[in-house]
């Protein structure tokens, strides 16, 4: 791990206003993805400001009826909350279905939305990639190389990595809005939909926040009520990423909303999809996955996705 | 159960060796990675913090870069709480900061000045054990043991986590009390692997202790 200097701000507006002033700084929350990459120096910040001080860890009802999840609320708090288990329970379900007891206890809110790909070759620094290393080639890409985990939709002949979050993909088929505070000191909101960036010829650039942007709050609307579900499909019964993941609001006129996780750079999710749900699963997606890259060794998750959905809406 | 005093002086001698060796490669690659251009550190690169540990504050000044694990580890001789992977995925490093069970390898230990960390020294000792570690001796729940201390920390809060109606993966639902069943005890223990395989037996320990104080 390469020296940082430490700073642990009472409030956001000292954190934005330090993050702006200090060449090289990061904010850590739990640690759990900033420090697993910062030990394989493929993050190496100069100067590392720990926003675990901030407050920011209440979850408060709004106006309309949504709740206002601060971002240090971890996923353990987030997952067992009153109001969500019983109005968002597709968010709970999500989360319970990522990482392990340990790390959810330490995991936060904003922390779990910015947490990077699992690629192997991101994590392999003997490897070209193109995020960790813009214009070094996709070791992903390279003949013979292992893609099974990787994306099949949304991704570019630059990059074929997916984000791993599990809870994302329920934020996002709860139409979540992300709160921050910019550089400059102003708030802002951004849809969970627009944060993440997709690939294109610059995947080193993954989200829509500025350098030193902060996340104060993650906001939901009010609930939308309806048969929700997440199911998550991988390669052992527990903790492991997934292959594919679906999240369903499914309403007893048969209408609702899917998005998927485990396919793409963002949770995938497309309005036109949503509409085809009355119509079965395999209407669905081929409206969702129309336009898939797959490589030949994770072509599969195309029918996986359709089969996880048609699974989901047979009990739901 | 202690191991006789000249194992653990040889055992130390050694260990002071290869930190000392791992430290000279590491910092001779540090600077000759860190080009002028590179950002550099704006503020000390040590910080001195209070560790509650086992109810007893201990100051310690580390490296920022220094892990809660080798903080306890190799600068509070707290050698219990073993390291596995270092990456958050095997669990052996489970302790508990302010009575929630964290991996220690992920978090720093300048994140933690002034919480109160419980290890498995403090949980129980040889001539008196906490029901868990009783119940892993009885059951057989272990056997090279280097899992184990991860494992009891981790036992012991599956089974809050569940009376306190925290939803698992496996949990029906979720507006209803949680059962103590073996599919939630192993569906929240999934975070503490264990090599030599004692799944089986440490579920029994675990299902023991929540009987016995149910
Ligand atoms: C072994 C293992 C298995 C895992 N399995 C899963 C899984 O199955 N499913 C899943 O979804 N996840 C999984 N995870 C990932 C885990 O969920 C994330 O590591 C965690 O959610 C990150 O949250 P954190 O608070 O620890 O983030 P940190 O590591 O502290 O931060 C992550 C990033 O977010 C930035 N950041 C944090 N807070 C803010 C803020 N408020 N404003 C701006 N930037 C911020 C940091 O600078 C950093 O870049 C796993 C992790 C491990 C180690
Ligand atoms: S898929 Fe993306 S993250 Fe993986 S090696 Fe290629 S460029 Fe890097
Ligand atoms: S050493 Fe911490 S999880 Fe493996
Ligand atoms: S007892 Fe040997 S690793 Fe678990």
């Amino acid at each position: 791990m390469r020296a940082f200097s430490y700073e642990k701000p009472a409030n956001p507006s000292e954190a934005v206003a330090r993050a702006a002033e200090v060449e090289g700084a990061k904010f850590l929350a739990g640690g759990t993805n900033l420090l697993d990459l910062m030990k394989h120096e493929i993050e190496a910040p100069a100067h590392v400001i720990d926003v675990n001080g901030l407050g920011l860890d209440e979850v408060t009802e709004t106006e309309d009826g949504g709740l206002r999840i601060g971002t240090l609320v971890t996923n353990t708090a987030l997952s067992a909350h009153p109001r969500i288990r019983r109005d968002y329970p597709v968010l709970t379900r999500a989360i319970a279905a990522g990482a392990t007891g340990q790390l959810r206890n330490k995991a936060t809110t904003g922390g779990n939305l910015l947490q990077r790909t699992r690629c192997p070759y991101f994590f392999d620094t003997n490897m070209p990639c193109n995020k960790r290393s813009p214009g070094s080639g996709c070791g992903a890409l390279t003949e013979g190389a292992f893609s099974r985990q990787l994306g099949v939709i949304g991704t570019s002949s630059s990059c074929i990595a997916t984000h791993p979050s599990d809870m994302a993909v329920a934020m996002r088929v709860l139409d979540a809005i992300v709160e921050t505070v910019t550089p400059s000191g102003m708030t802002r909101e951004i849809a969970v939909e627009d944060l993440h960036l997709l690939p294109g010829d610059t995947p080193e650039r993954e989200t829509a926040l500025m350098p030193g942007e902060l996340i104060t709050h993650v906001r939901l609307p009010a609930p939308v009520g309806g048969t929700q579900a997440y199911h998550k499909v991988r390669d052992r019964a527990s903790y492991a990423f997934a292959l594919v993941s679906v999240a369903l609001v499914r309403q007893a006129d048969g209408t609702g909303r899917v998005a998927l996780g485990g396919v793409a750079p963002k949770p995938w999710r497309r309005a036109d999809a949503d509409a085809q749900l009355p119509n079965g699963a395999a209407a669905v997606m081929s409206v969702l996955l129309d336009g898939a890259t797959p490589t030949e060794e994770n072509a599969f998750k195309l029918t996986l996705a359709e089969r996880t959905l048609a699974a989901m809406l047979k009990e739901a | 159960m202690s191991p006789p005093i000249g194992f653990t002086l040889r055992r130390r001698t050694l260990l002071a060796g290869t930190a000392a060796a791992a430290l000279t490669h590491s910092m001779t690659r540090d600077a000759s990675a860190q080009t002028a251009e590179a950002p550099q550190p704006v503020g000390p690169q040590t910080s001195t913090v209070t560790l509650v540990v086992n109810g007893t504050p201990r100051e310690i000044t580390v490296d920022n870069r220094v892990s809660l694990l080798d903080a306890l580890r190799e600068h509070l001789k707290l050698t219990g709480t073993k390291k596995g992977c270092d990456h958050g995925q095997c669990g052996a490093c489970t302790c508990t900061v302010n009575g929630e069970r964290i991996n220690a390898c992920l978090s720093l230990a300048v994140m933690h000045d002034g919480d109160e960390i419980e290890t498995i020294e403090g949980i129980g000792q040889p001539d008196n054990m906490d029901p868990m570690q009783a119940a892993f001796v009885e059951q057989d729940g272990f056997q090279c043991g280097y899992c184990t201390p991860g494992q009891i920390q981790s036992a012991r809060k599956v089974i809050e986590e569940i009376r306190a109606g925290i939803p698992s993966h496996v949990t029906g639902d979720l507006t209803a009390e949680i059962a103590m069943t073996d599919a939630e005890i192993r569906e929240r223990m999934s975070g503490n692997i264990c090599r030599c395989g004692a799944y089986a037996n440490i579920l029994s320990a675990i299902t023991q202790v929540a009987e016995e104080n149910a």
